[in-house]
């Protein structure tokens, strides 16, 4: 699939705006506490931003209203709802910090559920999808879920949380750190699930219902040049290409932020701070990598009617 | 709304011959001319004299090659042949590019069950496109809407044609007659019959998607060695059981033709 | 669900109905005309005309796209003087008078010299009008583009049964239970081709395809003989002798419509070796059985002998045709073991192909009952039907071999009696007509004057030798050397030559090459690089050395910019053109048709018809029946022309509604409205032919009679099937020293080995003259195809067919990508003889292992049809034109070898020796690199057509 810088931003940006409220709804920081207010103004604009982004791609954003109408099919839909909704809670809770130094735990609560579910929708409508096999996992959801909550949290305590060398930091970087090795460990699953996917049940046999002829493959395209579909749909990226940027995404996302936290809880306060700044920053792009690859390396049945592993394969 | 009729009255679709398509991309060319100026917005064209022309297309012809298991492939008579094959919107009863629409923009109709996206209500957020799995949906570039076929809606009501006219326009260009349009949800109509007689399958079954359209595949091919039952012998034309003493006798003869 | 209004389009729009020309088969077209937005009307949608008797409704994706051909940007605007130098693309626009003031001020001094002007046509549909024109000038430099198309095809079919497959004849598509195809992609006659395939496949009949390639039609054939080029002949010939073998030739047909009882004289040494033994009237004799006498052919009641050697008069000694066929195809040279190897195809198929052709043709028999009378005034009470039907096109034509091979075909199909009888081969009206009724060719004047109009039309049949246009030296009369010892019998003229020639000055100089509608700078030249060479060579005096050009084009093609005058044609929307049964009509097996173009909408640029630009040229010029005796000019324009010029009395190039009072079909007086009936009726007119006469027309007594009728000719002209032609062992006795006209020396052996009066086989050329090695050198073959949603070059500058074919792979055989490593997307150089070009390939595997090919004329010049530079047509298409020569590999006698069948002079397209090599990395640009030449009109990035239309 083409991976849409759009629909990238929007999916890193807000899973940890939500990540990020969701730590907030759920109590933590002092509300009179001027970083907490920034928090939420973060998580707000984290939010804000990716789903702004998130309208770049569309062809038509001033309709883009419409998309509340049909909650009842569409994740996208569902999505959108959500999102909107969401930002009820959180508008208050923020306002409430923000203006009044005071916070409210059931709504909170409510907010933090609502966050996730709206994460989850999003992560739904790739998930749903039966022609990218890769993305038709529960692992998908699960993914999603995790890395708002892991980026979601390490903003939290990195920008916003107690200074590193104190105890509740020192818990926050624990915690992070188990979020961390849980989240690589999903994307494990979902990395294996995904890597075995390949066209799912479908083939160009399938595709062309030619397979009783014998093996299939594609002569010559409908037309010479690329269209809407194959650059939308038919994207691939080189192997080596794929292996250097897993690769890099693995250390930028993972091995990176870990070993970063680790060091900050053996330095000095002042050195260990600015470490989970640069873990949370390093956590973030990693993510945006994974979120590049995650589009770029699935495959959509249509790839089938455009020659399928044999033609998609870029030159190296 | 993007819930899909439990039922449609009506299940119109076309039919579309393997066996008998030659890949002329005739069809192609009259949905582009029809439909750029009928149903929804143009179909446009980018960069239409440049290094890289690309265009909203609603139906286009792919080529494939399909060599058999184990059979000779190459050179004289073998086994490796060419299929083309023509791919538009199938018009699938259980559409998933209906539901994911988040506008309501795409639907499918009770009626006829023809799958139609309603261009003021897109915004062109292409996830239903990513949903079909045939590849039946073109984002339109310039107008940021979603394009499929219409299945020529627009002709096959249209009383202002004749009646004999009012078919999709791939069907009624088609030179070779490979298309075919009707109901498919008739079991006596003549598509029907043809689907039934001709095994005709649906794409990617697997996708649980419930096309409409049909493909009839390509027809068994007999060999033609198989009639060389006649033994092969060296011909003297001189001898009296030869070659010029049957001619001779099949002109006498009176009624002289070929030789049965 | 829902409340979605869908709102109908409402009705389509104002329709004009006329005929298409996105290509040269003629459909009928509706085309939509309806406002835009600033009330100015356009074209709304273009579909097929269901009444007309090509296309029946159907339309191509050419047709379909005629509304960006007819809006593409390369449309010319004004008549235009170069003002650069040739090539460039620089040109000034001029007003129509100083056009047609400069044509006629380079013309004018011609006339005392007419030779001095070369006036060659391309693809177009006014032959008759173009040819008239040349020969009123006085030029005998004139032929339409069949030289290089298929002249072989053409010509074999006119020379043995009187008719060719072309346009003008077809399979009995309702009828033929199996149909032969030997080297067809696409064809002239493409929609019916199309609608007969998809009838051939609902009725269960058997289709066979003989092609090294297996796309388009082939896909969806039956069988696929994927072939060896250029071996047709012996797969045919081997057909033959299967049907010899097992007996399956329908004697009964033979003796009634061929001269295979025919005696030829048998008397090596003379002058009368293999020509027909005739009586004191010069009638054909053949041996009668019953009297045991040598009778004329034509006597009544005798049982003709098809197998005795007879002793005749004098003792000269004589055969039967048949006996001859029998002789020649029993040989176990032609056993299909023995072809087996060359052809790569085997001998099994090769026999269960002859036993199945057998099989239809005598146990499938069919009848209609519908009595009818032969020549002869014997009565049938049906018509008996073989239904085998044969087409065959460039494929089997366009090789050096390919006059033999389409003869050896037209032979089958008379060998099984299929030729027009029910579910055979039919001929469209007004064929047939046998060579002897065609004219002869005229590259001379009457009494030997030095100019003034020629004696007759240039193109014709050939008798023999005598019928030669040379000089008193024996050198050509003409710029291409047709009907000369190097191509005698070339019906269509060597248009492929024209360029070479008048840049060499062989067989002599000329002034000004005036051409019409052929893209001679690229793709219909072989040797594209070294054509623009010549165009674009000077003499010492720093002249051009053709001096002069004019062209018309209607859109801006490579050839434009290589011209000196331009002047700009009209889209087929817009103008008058008359598809005439004096040229190439429209007809059915059923029905006599022709058809008219009109202007459906004007032009708004400053361009004219071509077709009235020459009417008034001639005019200017004072051309002998195009001025009137006061010195006006006869015809106001083209359309006065079609309506009122008349070849004979009562024959005019429109057959329908002649007559004052418009109810006279063929023949008749003009009739003033006849252009209006013909677009009252869809732009076409039909005359059925009688039910008795629908079939055997050759020997059909009613069809003789209706096509005296209808002016085809004055009298009846039954056909004789030639399956063995006098006129080639003519020419071959020539090559052995007898008669009075005599080859050069250097031609004697290549006439002797190629001009058989039987069909044989010989290898094509390039790869004999490239001698032993051409199987280590060149071992592949290459070739093009045509892609049926383009025209040749013109498809390009349309918006919406370039899309699909943007830029054109080399397609190679799987085997040979394995042994060159070659893979999807590689580059590669492939070579032959003359030249090497730098492609890029994709495997296949359906495809004769000794072939590559590729679609024909997608490469274009930087710049050319208003395409941006980096087109991926330039810069990733090619032409395997740089790799044909038009002349063959010299031989060392200083005489330059035309790459030609040597009988037809059919160029020899499909000739072509190949080798390939991977290239080595980087540089992915296809090669040679011809420099551009001017965009000469911007064009939008984007196109919304229909936009104002939609809701
Ligand atoms: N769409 C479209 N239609 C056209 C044209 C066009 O450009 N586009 N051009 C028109 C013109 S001018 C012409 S002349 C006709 C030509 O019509 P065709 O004759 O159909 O055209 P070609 O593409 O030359 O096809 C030649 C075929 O012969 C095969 N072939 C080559 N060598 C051999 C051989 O030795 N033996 C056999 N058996 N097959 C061989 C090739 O693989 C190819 O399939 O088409 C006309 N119609
Ligand atoms: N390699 C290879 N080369 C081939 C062949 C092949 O099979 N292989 N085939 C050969 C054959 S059979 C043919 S017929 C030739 C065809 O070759 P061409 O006859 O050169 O074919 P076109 O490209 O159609 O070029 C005709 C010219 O006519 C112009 N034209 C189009 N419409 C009009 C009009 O309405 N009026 C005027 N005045 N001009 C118009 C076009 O712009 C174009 O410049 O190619 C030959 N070349
Ligand atoms: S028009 Fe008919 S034959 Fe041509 S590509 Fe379309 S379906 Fe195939
Ligand atoms: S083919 Fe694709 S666009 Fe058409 S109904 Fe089925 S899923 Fe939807
Ligand atoms: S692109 Fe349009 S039709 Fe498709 S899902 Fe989005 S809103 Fe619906
Ligand atoms: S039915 Fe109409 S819209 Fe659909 S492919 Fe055919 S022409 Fe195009
Ligand atoms: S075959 Fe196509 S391009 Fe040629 S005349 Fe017919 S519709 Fe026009
Ligand atoms: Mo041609």
């Amino acid at each position: 699939m083409h991976p849409a810088l759009s629909v990238i931003a929007f999916t890193v940006l807000s899973g940890a705006g939500y990540g990020l409220a969701l730590v907030l709804a759920l109590g933590h920081g002092n509300p009179a506490h001027l970083p907490t207010k920034f928090a939420w103004v973060t998580a707000l604009v984290l939010i804000a931003v990716g789903l702004m982004s998130s309208t770049l791609h569309l062809g038509n954003p001033q309709r883009a209203w419409r998309a509340f109408s049909q909650w009842k099919t569409s994740w996208l839909s569902r999505e959108g709802c959500m999102a909107v909704a969401t930002f009820v809670p959180l508008t208050i809770l923020a306002a409430m910090s923000i203006l009044g130094d005071t916070f409210n735990l059931l709504l909170g609560y409510i907010g933090g559920i609502m966050c996730m579910i709206t994460v989850y929708c999003t992560a739904m409508i790739y998930a749903s999808l039966r022609t990218v096999p890769q993305w038709h996992t529960r692992w998908t959801p699960a993914v999603y879920l995790l890395f708002a909550l892991t980026s979601g949290t390490m903003l939290y305590f990195a920008f916003f949380g107690r200074e590193a060398g104190s105890d509740s930091n020192r818990i926050w970087v624990w915690l992070t750190l188990v979020f961390l090795v849980v989240t690589w460990a999903v994307k494990f699953m979902w990395l294996r699930h995904a890597s075995a996917a390949g066209y799912g049940a479908s083939s160009m046999e399938s595709a062309t219902g030619l397979g009783n002829l014998g093996r299939v493959r594609l002569l010559e395209r409908p037309h010479a040049m690329e269209n809407y579909l194959t650059r939308e749909m038919a994207f691939r990226i080189a192997r080596k290409h794929r292996e250097r940027l897993s690769l890099i995404g693995a250390m930028l996302g993972a091995v990176l932020p870990f070993v970063l936290l680790v060091i900050s809880l053996m330095v000095a306060p002042a050195l260990g701070g600015f470490l989970q700044v640069v873990a949370t920053i390093s956590l973030l792009a990693g993510l945006f990598v994974e979120r590049w690859l995650f589009f770029a390396t699935a495959k959509h049945a249509v790839g089938l009617y455009y020659g399928g592993e044999e033609k998609l394969v870029p030159a190296e | 709304m993007t819930q899909l009729p439990t039922t449609t009255d009506k299940k119109l679709g076309l039919v579309i011959d393997l066996d008998t398509c030659v890949g002329c991309h005739a069809c192609v060319i009259s949905c582009k001319e029809w439909n750029t100026a009928g149903y929804g917005t143009a179909l446009s064209d980018q960069d239409p004299y440049g290094a890289e022309p690309s265009g909203s297309f609603l139906n286009r012809i792919h080529t494939f090659e399909i060599v058999p298991d184990g059979g000779e492939v190459i050179g004289s008579a073998g086994e490796a042949r060419v299929v083309h094959f023509p791919k538009s919107c199938l018009h699938c009863e259980d559409a998933p590019c209906v539901t994911v629409c988040p506008t309501g923009a795409s639907y499918k109709r009770a009626a006829d069950g023809i799958v139609l996206v309603d261009e003021d209500m897109c915004i062109g957020c292409g996830l239903c496109a990513w949903s079909c799995a045939y590849g039946a949906r073109e984002m339109d570039l310039a107008e940021g809407v979603m394009k499929k076929c219409t299945l020529c809606v627009d002709r096959i009501y249209n009383e202002d044609l004749e009646e004999i006219d009012r078919v999709p326009s791939c069907v009624r260009t088609c030179p070779a007659g490979a298309r075919h349009y009707g109901d498919l949800g008739d079991p006596s109509s003549d598509v029907s019959v043809l689907v039934r007689e001709r095994g005709g399958f649906d794409l990617m079954p697997e996708q649980g998607n419930k096309p409409v359209n049909k493909y009839l595949p390509p027809r068994e091919r007999s060999a033609l060695g198989s009639a060389a039952s006649v033994p092969a012998v060296q011909e003297d034309t001189s001898d009296a059981t030869g070659l010029l003493a049957w001619i001779d006798r099949a002109l006498s003869g009176g009624s002289a033709k070929g030789a049965s | 669900m829902g409340n979605h209004d869908v709102q109908l389009s409402g009705p389509v729009g104002e329709k004009h109905q006329t005929t298409c020309y996105m290509c040269a088969c003629r459909c009928g077209i509706n085309v939509y005309l309806r406002p835009d937005a600033n009330g100015d009307k356009k074209v709304r949608y273009i579909e097929g005309n269901r009444d007309h008797p090509i296309n029946k409704g159907v339309l191509c994706a050419k047709g379909s796209a005629g509304i960006m051909q007819h809006y593409s940007p390369a449309r010319l605007k004004a008549p235009m003087k170069r003002v650069g130098p040739r090539g460039s693309g620089a040109f000034k626009e001029i007003s129509w008078e100083e056009a047609l003031q400069t044509a006629v001020d380079w013309l004018e001094p011609l006339k005392a010299d007419p030779k001095r002007l070369a006036f060659f046509t391309g693809r177009d549909q006014s032959q008759s009008l173009t040819s008239w024109w040349a020969q009123q000038f006085g030029t005998p430099n004139y032929a339409a583009h069949g030289g290089f198309c298929s002249v072989n095809m053409a010509a074999a079919g006119i020379y043995t049964i009187g008719g060719a497959f072309w346009e003008f004849g077809s399979p009995d598509w309702d009828r033929t239970k199996l149909f032969l195809m030997f080297g067809v992609a696409e064809d002239h006659d493409s929609n019916p081709l199309k609608i007969g395939i998809g009838k051939l496949k609902n009725s269960g009949g058997r289709f066979v395809s003989v092609n090294p390639v297996r796309t388009g039609y082939s896909a969806v054939a039956d069988n696929w003989l994927g072939i060896k080029p250029g071996t047709d002949g012996l797969l045919i010939l081997s057909l033959i002798h299967e049907l010899f073998r097992t007996r399956k030739i329908d004697i009964d047909y033979l003796v009634r419509y061929s001269n295979a009882p025919f005696l030829v004289i048998d008397a090596p040494g003379t002058a009368q070796h293999g020509l027909f033994a005739r009586d004191k009237n010069g009638v054909e004799l053949v041996w009668d059985s019953k009297t045991k006498k040598a009778v004329p052919h034509t006597k009544k009641g005798i049982v003709p002998n098809l197998t005795q050697e007879v002793k005749l008069a004098r003792g000269v000694k004589a055969k039967p045709v048949l006996r001859l066929m029998a002789d020649m195809y029993s040989d176990a040279a032609y056993s299909p073991e023995s072809i087996a190897p060359q052809t790569g195809i085997d001998a099994d198929t090769i026999r269960g192909l002859a036993a199945e052709i057998a099989r239809v043709a005598f146990e499938e028999e069919i009848t209609i009952e519908q009595p009818w009378t032969d020549m002869k005034g014997e009565r049938h009470e049906r018509f008996i039907g073989r239904p085998v039907s044969m087409h065959a096109m460039r494929g089997i034509s366009a090789h050096s071999n390919g006059f033999q091979t389409c003869r050896a075909l037209h032979v089958l199909q008379v060998l099984i009696g299929s030729v027009d009888c029910p579910g055979g081969f039919r001929y469209k009206p007004p064929y047939p007509k046998p060579f002897t009724a065609h004219p002869k060719p005229h590259a001379y004047r009457p009494d030997g004057a030095e100019n003034g109009p020629l004696a007759g039309p240039h193109l014709g049949y050939p008798h023999g030798p005598q019928d030669l246009q040379l000089d008193k030296n024996g050198e050509p009369l003409r710029i291409d050397k047709a009907y000369s010892w190097d191509a005698p019998m070339s019906a269509h003229g060597l248009m492929h030559m024209v360029i070479a020639n008048a840049h060499a000055g062989d067989p002599f100089k000329i002034d000004t090459l005036f051409m019409y509608m052929a893209n001679m700078a690229w793709n219909s030249s072989m040797n594209t690089r070294g054509t623009i060479e010549m165009l674009t060579d000077k003499d010492e005096s720093g002249d051009y050395k053709i001096p002069r050009i004019i062209y018309s084009d209607a859109y801006d093609s490579e050839m434009v910019s290589y011209a000196d005058l331009i002047l700009p044609d009209t889209t087929y929307l817009e103008r008058h053109d008359c598809i005439s049964l004096l040229d190439r009509p429209i007809s059915e097996p059923e029905a006599m048709c022709d058809a008219i173009r009109w202007p459906v909408v004007e032009p708004e640029r400053d361009v004219r018809g071509f077709q009235s630009v020459i009417l008034d040229l001639g005019a200017r010029l004072g051309l002998p029946g195009m001025v009137n005796e006061d010195g006006s000019a006869k015809y106001a324009d083209y359309a006065d022309y079609m309506v009122n010029h008349q070849r004979k009395p009562g024959i005019g190039p429109l057959a329908g509604w002649r007559g004052e009072k418009g109810d006279k079909a063929g023949r008749g007086e003009p009739n003033p409205d006849q252009l209006k009936r013909y677009k009252e009726n869809g732009s076409f007119s039909i005359t059925h032919l009688p039910d008795e006469a629908l079939f055997f027309k050759h020997a059909n007594s009613a069809y003789q009679d209706f096509a005296v009728s209808m002016g085809f000719f004055d009298a009846p002209q039954p056909v004789t099937f030639q399956l063995y032609s006098e006129v080639l062992q003519k020419f071959r006795l020539a090559a052995q020293g007898y008669g009075e006209a005599q080859p050069p020396e250097r031609l004697r052996q290549r006439m002797e080995e190629c001009f058989g009066p039987l069909p044989h086989w010989y290898a094509p050329f390039e790869g004999s003259e490239l001698g032993e090695q051409v199987d280590s050198d060149f071992p592949y073959h290459a070739l093009t195809q045509r892609p049926m949603a383009m025209y040749h070059s013109w498809g390009s500058q349309n918006a919406w067919l370039r899309q699909i074919h943007t830029k054109n792979p080399l397609y190679v055989p799987r085997s040979i990508c394995d042994e060159k490593g070659l893979q999807e997307g590689d580059w590669a150089w492939v070579s032959s003889y003359h030249g090497k070009i730098k492609v890029q390939i994709a495997p296949m595997d359906a495809v004769n292992d000794h072939t590559m090919w590729t679609w024909n004329a997608i490469g274009k010049r930087r710049g050319a049809w208003t395409l941006d530079k980096d087109a991926p047509e330039a810069t990733k298409g090619f032409l395997l034109n740089h790799l044909i020569n038009e002349l063959l590999p010299p031989k060392g006698d200083d005489h330059r070898w035309a790459n030609s069948d040597p009988i037809t002079g059919q160029a020899a397209w499909y000739d072509l020796r190949v080798n390939i090599e991977k290239a080595d990395a980087g540089g992915d640009v296809s090669e040679p690199v011809i420099d551009a030449q001017k965009k000469s009109q911007a064009t939008p990035d984007q196109l919304r057509y229909g936009l104002g239309w939609t809701q």
